[in-house]
C-alpha cells in the first residue's frame, strides 16, 4: 500500500514518518513514534483516551488520519510534562487521585489541560462538560473534578495575568 | 522515627507513570519480530459451521499463517465453579473451544484467525475468510429459551438448563408464607451490563523452541490462576513451561479473571509460526462479544410480612441467563454469590430461592463488579420499598424494623444460606446497621423529602429518594468452605507475600494478588512500613509475574484488602521475629529481652544498645557471623487463608428528579454512609466508593446490552452503550462509620465493590418513589427517558402537567 510523507512537531521535537494513508494519528504516535502514553480505549470516537493537544486544541487522535496532522504541532501527555518538571494537571491529579488504573489518565489530563488554557476559571459544571468526552470508568469522575478544579486554582495563582 | 502511614491519606506510588504516559499496558509492548492475530467472529448467534475455506486469506499480504478450530488440539476450556451446595445438582457444561469448530453459540464466538506481520494485514485478511454458514434459530431471553419448543443450544442440556440449584427452608418459608398477614410479589429484571473497562484485553503469546516454554502476557487479573488453567487444564502443558505476566492492567472489574480462548490461541499460533511472539488487542467492539457480560436474572420474589413490617419470609425465584456457553466461573455468580445472602442486613427468618441457570444465545456470562451481590441487593432493597409501599410504613422505618440488632454477631444466619453442606460455615462477622442509616438520614435531610418534593413539582419535577442498606460479602472465601465437597469452587482461596529486607536496607515485596488501579503498591507499602518501621521510599511492591511472585490467586470479589493483607502482615510478623533473633546475637541478649519499636530492635533496660532493622538486615545478609542454625537473609514467605468473609455495609440514598414533559431521570444528589471498617488509606476508598457507586448508577440510569431476537447486540458499541460520562453525574457526599472486622487482623474489610453493589437499589428506589405518585409500583431499569416517559403516558394517575388537562 502507498505510503505517505508526514512532517510535523511532535512535543517540541521535528518529526517525519512515512505512513500508509489509512494510518491514524493514534496509531503513528504510538507505533511509528512510539509515544504509547496516548492510549487506544474505543473504535468510535467515544472515549476521550487517544486525546492530544493539535496546534493548541485537544483532539481525539482516532478520529484523524496521520497525514492531516502533517505541519501541525503535536503536544502528547509525554510532552505536557515529565517528573520533575509536571504541568499543574498531571499534579493536581496526582494530588487529588484523579486517577485508579490511569489507562483514561492521559486523555483526561490533556483535555482538562486544554479546558483550563482557554477557560481559567472553569465552574464545577463546566469541567464536568468539558470532560464528558472522555471516559473514565475507575473514579467516578468526582477526584477528576476535583484535580482540575485544583489545577485550575494553581494554574490563576501562577499566571494571575492569564486570568483576564 | 518513621512516620506511621498506616491510615493515612498517602498519595499514590502508582501515579508518576500514569500521570505522564509511562504506563506499560499490554498494547504497549512490543517484542523483536512480533506478529498480529486477529480473530474471525460469527455474525450469526447460532449456526452450525459447514466450511471454512481460508486459501485466499492465506495469499493475502503480510499474512503468516490462518489458523482454525479443526487445527488446535487443545480441550476446550474449563469451567472451574459449578453450581454446588446441594445434593442431586446437575449442571450440564458447555466452554468455548480456542476456536469453534462445529456450531457457533453466539455472535462473536471466534471461528478463524489470522497472524500477519502487522494488525491492520490480519484484520484486513479476514474478509478474505469463506465460511459456509447453516444459520439455526436463536433465543436471547432466558424465560423463552427455557420454554417448549425454544431453540436447543447444546445436546447435553434439555430446554436450555445449565442446572437447577435451590438453597434454604422450603418447608419452613411456604410456612410462613401460608400465615402471613401481608404477601407482596414482584417480577424483577436485572438486566444484562457489558463491563467495559477502559483497558480492552489483550495477550502476547511466544513460545521459545529452545526451552519449550511458554510466555504470555495478559491483561488478566488473575496470571497465576491463568498459568494453572491452561497448563492442567487446556494446552497438557507443564505447569512449569508457562510462565504469565500481567502488566499494568486498565481496569477489570471482574471481566478480567477468567480464562479466555485467546490466551490458548496466541500460545498456539507462537508454537506454530516456529517461536515469533503473537500479539492480540481485542477491538472495543469486538470486546462486546469476546470478553464476558455481567448479571442478566429475571427475578420473582415474594415477601411474608406482618402488618407491622416485620419480614417472615423471602422466596425467591431466578432464571440466570449465562450465555451460549460457560465462561470460568459463570454458575458460581448467580448461586453461591447471590443465592446465599439474599437476606441482607435483615433477620428474615425464613429463606429460599431457588435459581436456574440458563444458556441463550448471548455473550457469556459471568463476575461483573459485585457479581452476585448487587443482584441480591437489588432483590431485597427493592423488596423492602415494595414492602412499605403496600403498608404505608416509611422504607426507612420499615428497614430498621428488620435490621439485625449489633449483638447479633457473628450471626449464624438461621436459613442456612451461610451454611455449606458439609457444615462448613461462615457467619456475618460484623455489623451495626442503624448507626448508618441514621447518619445518612441526617445528611441527605430525609425528614424534609415531602417539602422538596413539593418544591420540585412546582418545578415541573417529580423528585425522588431512594434508600439502599446493603451488606456485602469481601474475600470469599475461606479454603475450607470454598473448596468444601458439593459448594463447587475448584481451588482453594488463600493469598501469599514474600518479603525480602535486601543488604541496603531496602525493601521488596511480592504479593499474590493483582491491582487493575486499586493502588495495592501504595496500600501495600504503608503496610509493610508500619509493621517494620522501614519508611515507605524504602519499600517497593511487585505483583502480576508468576517469575518471581508467590502463587496467589489474584484480586477481585474485594479480597485483597482482607485476604491479602492478611498474608503480608503475617509475612512482616515472621520478618519481625528473624531480626529480632538476630539482634539478640548482635546485641549479646536474650531474644526475650529484646524489644521491637519501629525499626528499632533494643534491649530492655538498656535502650542504648539497639540495631536498626537496616544493621541487622546487612548483617544477616552477608551472615558473616551468623549464629549456628540461622539461616542468612531476610527473607520470609507467608500464605493466608482467611477464617471467615468481611462485610461492610451502609446506607446510599439517591434524590433524583424525573421531568414531567421528557421523563428524563436526573441524579440531583448522592449521600454514602458506608462502613468498611478501618483503612488502610482513606482518600482510595473514597475513590473506590466513588467508581463503585457510578458503575452502579450507570445500571440503573443508563447502561444495557440489548439484543434483538436474532441474538444480534444492539448496544455493540460505545456508540450504543451508554457508559456514564461526568455532565450526568453530581458530586457525591461521603461519610463513614467504623466497625473494625473481628476476622482481618487490622480490622479492614474490602472496599471494591460495595458502591456498586449499594447504588443501583438506591436510584432504582429512588425513581420508583418519584414515580409512586402516578400510581407506578414498580418499573425496570435502566430507566431512560424513553422508558420513563413511556410509563408515565400509560400509568394509571397522570402527573398533572404532563397530560394537561387530564388531572
Amino acid at each position: 500500500m502507498a505510503e505517505l510523507h508526514v512532517a510535523l512537531d511532535v512535543n517540541g521535537e521535528h518529526r517525519e514518518v512515512d505512513v500508509e494513508a489509512r494510518t491514524l494519528l493514534v496509531s503513528m504516535l504510538r507505533e511509528d513514534l512510539e509515544l504509547t502514553g496516548t492510549h487506544v480505549g474505543c473504535d468510535t470516537s467515544q472515549c476521550g483516551a487517544c486525546t492530544v493537544h493539535l496546534d493548541g486544541l485537544a483532539v481525539k487522535s482516532c478520529t484523524m488520519l496521520a497525514v492531516q496532522a502533517d505541519g501541525s504541532s503535536v503536544t502528547t501527555i509525554e510532552g505536557l510534562g515529565q517528573m520533575g518538571s509536571l504541568h499543574p494537571v498531571q499534579q493536581a491529579f496526582w494530588d487529588k487521585h484523579g486517577l485508579q488504573c490511569g489507562f483514561c489518565t492521559p486523555g483526561m489530563i490533556m483535555t482538562a489541560a486544554d479546558l483550563i488554557a482557554h477557560n481559567p476559571e472553569p465552574t464545577d459544571a463546566e469541567i464536568r462538560h468539558a470532560i464528558a468526552g472522555n471516559i473514565c470508568r475507575c473514579t467516578g469522575y468526582h477526584n477528576i473534578v476535583a484535580a482540575v478544579r485544583e489545577a485550575a486554582s494553581v494554574m490563576r495563582g501562577a499566571m494571575p495575568a492569564a486570568t483576564a | 522515627m518513621t512516620a506511621d502511614v498506616l491510615g493515612a491519606p498517602v498519595k499514590r506510588v502508582e501515579d508518576p507513570k500514569f500521570i505522564t504516559g509511562r504506563g506499560r499496558y499490554l498494547d504497549d509492548i512490543t517484542l523483536p519480530a512480533m506478529t498480529h492475530m486477529a480473530i474471525l467472529r460469527s455474525p450469526y448467534a447460532h449456526a452450525n459451521i459447514r466450511s471454512i475455506d481460508i486459501s485466499a486469506a492465506k495469499a493475502a499480504p503480510g499474512v503468516v499463517t490462518v489458523i482454525v478450530g479443526a487445527d488446535i488440539p487443545y480441550n476446550p476450556l474449563p469451567m472451574a465453579w459449578p453450581a454446588g451446595g446441594a445434593s442431586g445438582i446437575q449442571n450440564n457444561i458447555s466452554t468455548p473451544r480456542a476456536l469453534a469448530t462445529d456450531s457457533v453459540k453466539w455472535t462473536g464466538e471466534g471461528v478463524a484467525a489470522v497472524i500477519a506481520e502487522s494488525a491492520a494485514q490480519a484484520r484486513d485478511a479476514l474478509d478474505l475468510i469463506e465460511v459456509e454458514w447453516e444459520p439455526l434459530p436463536a433465543v436471547v431471553d432466558a424465560e423463552k429459551a427455557i420454554a417448549d419448543g425454544a431453540p436447543q443450544l447444546h445436546e447435553n442440556a434439555p430446554n436450555n438448563h445449565v442446572f437447577d440449584w435451590q438453597v434454604g427452608d422450603k418447608p419452613g418459608t411456604d410456612a410462613a408464607f401460608a400465615n402471613a398477614e401481608v404477601v407482596v410479589s414482584q417480577r424483577l429484571v436485572n438486566h444484562r451490563l457489558i463491563p467495559n473497562p477502559m483497558e480492552v484485553r489483550g495477550d502476547i503469546g511466544w513460545y521459545n523452541p529452545g526451552t519449550g516454554e511458554y510466555t504470555i502476557w495478559m491483561s488478566s487479573q488473575t496470571p497465576h490462576i491463568q498459568r494453572l488453567l491452561l497448563a492442567a487444564f487446556v494446552m497438557g502443558v507443564p505447569e512449569q513451561k508457562i510462565r504469565c505476566i500481567s502488566p499494568d492492567v486498565g481496569g477489570a472489574f471482574g471481566s478480567k479473571i477468567f480464562c479466555y480462548a485467546d490466551m490458548a490461541l496466541v500460545l498456539f499460533a507462537s508454537k506454530a509460526i516456529g517461536g515469533r511472539p503473537v500479539k492480540w488487542v481485542e477491538a472495543r467492539r469486538e470486546s462486546f462479544g469476546s470478553t464476558i457480560h455481567g448479571r442478566d436474572h429475571i427475578t420473582y420474589v415474594d415477601v411474608a410480612a406482618t402488618r407491622a413490617g416485620e419480614v417472615k419470609g423471602l422466596r425467591v425465584r431466578t432464571l440466570a441467563n449465562l450465555g451460549g456457553r460457560l465462561s470460568t466461573i459463570g454458575p458460581g455468580i448467580p448461586t453461591t454469590l447471590y443465592g446465599r445472602i439474599l437476606s441482607g442486613p435483615y433477620k428474615i427468618p425464613n429463606v429460599h430461592c431457588e435459581v436456574t441457570g440458563v444458556y441463550t444465545n448471548t455473550t457469556f456470562v459471568d463476575a461483573y463488579r459485585g457479581a452476585g451481590r448487587p443482584e441480591a441487593t437489588y432483590v431485597v432493597e427493592r423488596a423492602m420499598d415494595l414492602l412499605a409501599d403496600e403498608l404505608g410504613i416509611d422504607p426507612a422505618e420499615v428497614r430498621r424494623r428488620n435490621f439485625l440488632p449489633p449483638d447479633s454477631f457473628p450471626y449464624d444466619n438461621p436459613s442456612g444460606l451461610l451454611t455449606a453442606v458439609n457444615g462448613s460455615k461462615l457467619y456475618i462477622d460484623s455489623g451495626n446497621y442503624e448507626p448508618a442509616m441514621d447518619k445518612a438520614l441526617a445528611m441527605a435531610g430525609y425528614a424534609d423529602t415531602a417539602a422538596k418534593k413539593a418544591e420540585a413539582k412546582a418545578r415541573g419535577k417529580l423528585l425522588g429518594v431512594g434508600l439502599s442498606t446493603y451488606i456485602e460479602v469481601c474475600g470469599v472465601a475461606p479454603s475450607k468452605w470454598i473448596g468444601a465437597v458439593g459448594e463447587g469452587w475448584g481451588a482453594a482461596m488463600w493469598e501469599s507475600s514474600n518479603i525480602k529486607v535486601h543488604l541496603t536496607g531496602k525493601v521488596v515485596v511480592t504479593m499474590g494478588t493483582q491491582p487493575q488501579g486499586q493502588g495495592h503498591e501504595t496500600t501495600y507499602a504503608q503496610i509493610i512500613s508500619h509493621e517494620l518501621g522501614v519508611p515507605m521510599e524504602d519499600i517497593v511492591v511487585q505483583h502480576s509475574d508468576t517469575q518471581g511472585t508467590p502463587f496467589g490467586y489474584g484480586s477481585y470479589g474485594s479480597r485483597t484488602s482482607n485476604v491479602g493483607t492478611g498474608a503480608a502482615i503475617k509475612a512482616a510478623a515472621r520478618i519481625r521475629e528473624k531480626a529480632r533473633r538476630y539482634a539478640a546475637h548482635m546485641l549479646e541478649a536474650s531474644v526475650d529481652d529484646i524489644e521491637v519499636d519501629g525499626a528499632e530492635y533494643r534491649v530492655k533496660g538498656s535502650p542504648d544498645k539497639k540495631k536498626t532493622i537496616q544493621e541487622i538486615a546487612f548483617a544477616l545478609d552477608l551472615a558473616f557471623d551468623a549464629p549456628e542454625g540461622m539461616e542468612p537473609y531476610l527473607d520470609e514467605t507467608a500464605y493466608h487463608d482467611t477464617p471467615n468473609c468481611t462485610f461492610p455495609f451502609g446506607t446510599h440514598i439517591a434524590t433524583v428528579e424525573v421531568d414531567e414533559e421528557t421523563g428524563n431521570v436526573e441524579l440531583v444528589r448522592y449521600v454514602a454512609v458506608d462502613d468498611v471498617g478501618k483503612k488502610i488509606n482513606p482518600m482510595i476508598v473514597d475513590g473506590q466508593l466513588h467508581g463503585g457507586i457510578v458503575q452502579g448508577i450507570g445500571q440503573a440510569l443508563w447502561e444495557e446490552a440489548v439484543y434483538d431476537d436474532d441474538g444480534q447486540l444492539l448496544s455493540g458499541s460505545l456508540l450504543d452503550y451508554a457508559l456514564p460520562r461526568a455532565a450526568w453525574l453530581p458530586n457525591f457526599e461521603l461519610d463513614e462509620t467504623v466497625t473494625p472486622s473481628p476476622v482481618n487482623p487490622l480490622g479492614v474489610k474490602g472496599v471494591g465493590e460495595a458502591g456498586c453493589i449499594a447504588s443501583t437499589a438506591a436510584v432504582a428506589n429512588a425513581v420508583n418513589d418519584a414515580l409512586s405518585p402516578l400510581g407506578i409500583r414498580h418499573l425496570d431499569m435502566p430507566f431512560t427517558a424513553q422508558k420513563v416517559w413511556g410509563a408515565m403516558q400509560a400509568a394509571p394517575r397522570s402527573s398533572g402537567s404532563s397530560k394537561g388537562g387530564q388531572a
